[in-house]
């Protein structure tokens, strides 16, 4: 890499350091952005490309570090001043307002008047000459409602160059566009390159990588790793600076006697994912990863009733099942634990034993009413085997730390006594030392006979504590590797994640 | 009770503040009995206490069964027609036989009949998802137009004069019947939400309705029972109603569900859902019943009392907000 003259670049990050309680999000991070290039930023999931993101949006604070942009200190409190001083995200989810038309979108608060009237025509005629230039066949008076969220997307980033944006951030812009939309997209981002505006691209997606930026810098476990030109990389170059080489003895995987089969999933197809087939044994953990928006949860969730299935079948100890609802799920014995926790693992303003009681109430019913008495004895002995640390059974969930909560999910779950028992990200916000617990937990559940399906992240996690795992890429089966394997090296952290991205 | 005892140091003080939490709303009703009892000469008087009980049977009645609606996520704004054509329909079947023994069917026809209109209610609000504020407000108007539609529009008196001893008399010549009946709710109220599997899943699916389904909760019936119970409560208060006027009119209970929403806020009842007891609403719905005796006793104008009722359930959900510092 050329070494850059002090003007060089736009927007210059050094030293930033973010931590959230005990963990550490951003660990002395740097990154440097030219002047109207496009630079990608990849990562594994929780390399912390996201936090830095939301520093630079004025979302999340930095604990320490400075940046600078076009050559002054920036420090923001919120979007609307990083708007203000010419940065943009375009993010996924952020729709614009639907009820809108194109052109009153793309100048929404920064509207066209006559006095106190709304200069609709003036309007109407400025937006028709943006989308000209962009090359956007798409009418200003055209409701946005009625848009591809590609096409609203790229209303988004037109909005975003009429207030002056000299860096717009995309991430993942192009996970639910198909290929022809995701060429109109690169038109947009080649005509803002050309403008001078510079573009900050993170992606999943390698050949888009390579086909659209010009710089590409790496970030695992929260640490800048190096920025690097495109041309002087390979994919193979970026998934070794993507893997750390920490070492996962602290997942305890206790061995046990793996049974026979008791779920079996054939064929899977619905929204997100496609022909998912696996099957997992009594006392096994079978691991579930890939990238974010891979098809993992989405599989899980159609397995346990949540979402729909669009066709495949399902069976449970040998006889095919039929899932409509999570209840029906929950009778034949699977439950789930969600990734999140906070929307579908508790109702956090009820009490520790009142979360672990709603799937069991049955048990605790004698003539009309509850036994009450019984069930705070169980539910205090269930708290108890799960190390539960509250101050009182009867504390709402809210008042417990992110562990003790999963705990009580878990808690609510093992007794339900399940045959098959999904976790979704189940160490996600959760302490150091919670996590080991977990862990534990989660191997005393299969020791117990029940079979475990794990999905995670974090590489190391899911490789210590899995007997064997599935890799997805793109909600599709792109591989499947033993603890064996594991063990004798033959598959170590970067053949795990070059599967992730479709290698 | 043998768990009392072996409560932790830590429990029970957590046990306190929760209690506090919870009814320390009862402090407010304390210091306006005491105030009343000092400034008024009649507020103790054994008449005027019974005759608090008897103003506040109608709406305690309405207020038991709106609290489990709004703690599912709901509301239910048909509680005042429902009201109407309860005594319209225990009218109507008493001028039909026009005998002693006509009274309990009137009675299993409005209770069945406003249960029938709450389960419309639930199904529409909970099959189809339409917004329960939107579903009641126009429910209410057929509900209304229906009891008017029945009674041709006009008032007329309950020909059968036993029945007005459902309103006016006493059991052993000292409870009045309408204190029995809403003391009969709230024990069933009581028993329903606190000690049920049901009620439960009415906390559950107020709090978080999506953890609710992925634990299996049936969502669809947790929330149309909740609304079947509004309508059978309403039906017990128009029985009061009727009885007490002792005559049917189809015009009867406009902006009674004001008096009942009232009710539940001041006694705790979240409006996001989730978050509600039983003792919380009686105390509320004594706390509504002592701002209407208060103020006669001190002879302030009704238009003044509707001024105090308002701002003071602004008060109640403001210092809710400050003590417990949620959502």
């Amino acid at each position: 890499m050329k070494m850059a003259e002090p003007n060089e670049y736009i927007l210059e990050c050094t030293g930033l350091s973010k931590a959230f309680g005990g963990s550490k999000a951003l660990k002395e991070v740097e990154l440097h952005i030219r002047h109207g290039e496009v630079h990608a930023i990849v990562g594994e999931n929780g390399a912390g490309k996201s936090t830095l993101m939301k520093i630079i949006m004025g979302l999340l604070k930095a604990d320490s570090g400075e940046i600078v942009f076009e050559g002054k200190p920036y420090k923001v409190n919120s979007p609307a001043e990083a708007i203000n001083r010419g940065i943009t995200m375009i993010h996924q989810e952020l729709n614009p307002e639907p009820y809108l038309t194109v052109a009153e979108n793309i100048f929404l608060n920064n509207e066209d008047v006559k006095g106190i009237i709304l200069d609709k025509k003036t309007t109407n005629e400025k937006a028709r000459n943006l989308l000209k230039e962009f090359d956007f066949k798409v009418s200003p008076t055209h409701l946005v409602e009625d848009l591809t969220l590609a096409q609203a997307q790229v209303i988004e980033i037109i909005k975003a160059v009429t207030r002056n944006a000299k860096l717009v951030i995309m991430d993942e812009p192009t996970s639910s566009l198909d290929s022809e939309e995701t060429e109109q997209l690169f038109r947009v981002i080649r005509k803002l390159k050309a403008d001078g505006v510079s573009v900050i691209y993170i992606s999943h997606r390698m050949e888009e990588i390579f086909g659209i930026c010009d710089t590409v810098s790496v970030f695992r476990d929260g640490r800048y790793i190096g920025t690097k030109s495109i041309e002087e990389v390979s994919t193979n170059d970026l998934i070794t600076m993507m893997v750390g080489h920490e070492i996962s003895n602290i997942f305890p995987k206790v061995g046990c006697e793996i049974g026979d089969v008791v779920f079996k999933a054939e064929n899977l197809c619905g929204k997100g994912f496609e022909n998912i087939s696996f099957e997992v044994h009594a006392g096994e953990i079978l691991g579930f990863t890939g990238l974010a928006g891979a098809g993992r949860s989405e599989t899980m969730r159609a397995i346990f009733g949540l979402d729909k299935l669009t066709s495949g079948k399902m069976y449970l100890n040998g006889k095919e099942i039929k899932v409509r609802s999570p209840r029906s799920a929950i009778e034949q014995g699977i439950v789930m634990v969600n990734e999140d926790r906070r929307a579908y693992g508790l109702c956090l303003y009820r009490s520790i034993s009142e979360n672990i009681s709603l799937p069991n109430l049955p048990v605790h019913q004698k003539g009309l009413f509850l036994n009450k008495h019984k069930e705070k004895k169980e539910n205090e002995e269930y708290a108890k085997m799960l190390t539960v640390k509250a101050a009182s059974i009867n504390a709402d969930a809210i008042s417990l730390s992110g562990g003790n909560q999963q705990k009580v999910v878990l808690a609510k779950w093992i007794m339900a006594n399940p045959k098959v028992m999904i976790l979704d990200e189940p160490t996600r916000g959760v302490d150091v030392g919670a996590k080991a617990e977990i862990h534990s937990l989660i191997c005393k559940f299969a020791a117990q006979g029940m079979a475990i399906i794990m999905i995670s992240s974090e590489l190391p996690e899911v490789m210590g504590m899995s007997d064997r795992i599935i890799v997805y890429h793109e909600g599709k089966i792109n591989g499947e590797v033993s603890c064996e394997e594991i063990r004798n090296g033959s598959v170590t952290q970067e053949t795990i994640l070059a599967k992730e991205f479709g290698q | 009770m043998s768990n009392r005892q072996n409560l932790t140091a830590e429990e029970r003080a957590y046990n306190r503040s929760l209690m506090f939490k919870r009814y320390g709303i009862s402090l407010v009703m304390i210091a306006m009995i005491i105030i009343l009892s000092i400034t008024t000469k009649k507020f103790l008087s054994a008449n005027n206490i019974l005759n608090v009980i008897n103003t506040i049977s109608i709406n305690g009645c309405i207020a038991l069964g709106m609290v489990f609606v709004i703690t599912a996520g709901g509301i239910d704004l048909t509680v005042g027609a429902m009201l109407a054509w309860g005594s319209v329909v225990i009218g109507m079947v008493l001028q039909h036989f026009g005998t002693v023994q006509s009274i309990p069917i009137a009675i299993i026809i409005a209770i069945v009949s406003t249960g029938l209109m709450g389960l419309i209610n639930g199904v529409l609000i909970s099959y189809f998802n339409i917004f329960p504020f939107v579903v009641t407000l126009a429910m209410q108007l057929v509900i209304r137009g229906l009891a008017t539609a029945l009674s041709g529009g006009a008032s007329f008196a309950v020909p059968v004069t036993q029945f007005t001893q459902l309103g006016l008399g006493r059991l052993w010549g000292v409870i009045p019947y309408p204190a029995i009946m809403l003391i009969v709710l709230i024990i069933i109220a009581w028993f329903l939400m606190h000690q049920t599997r049901f009620g439960r899943y009415v906390y559950a699916v107020g709090g978080n309705v999506q953890a609710a389904t992925a634990a299996g909760v049936n969502v669809f019936w947790t929330r149309t029972a909740t609304y079947i119970i509004s309508g059978l409560f309403t039906a017990v208060a128009s029985i009061i109603m009727t009885a007490k006027i002792n005559a049917s009119q189809p015009n009867v209970g406009v902006g009674y569900e004001t008096d009942a929403i009232a009710a539940c806020v001041i006694g705790g009842t979240s409006f996001a859902g989730g978050v509600a007891t039983i003792p919380g609403t009686v105390i509320g719905i004594i706390i509504i019943g002592l701002i209407y005796n208060g103020m006669n006793l001190l002879g302030v104008q009704s238009y003044w009392q509707t001024v105090c009722k308002g701002i003071l359930i602004i008060l109640a959900v403001l210092i809710d907000k400050i003590v417990n510092k949620k959502r």
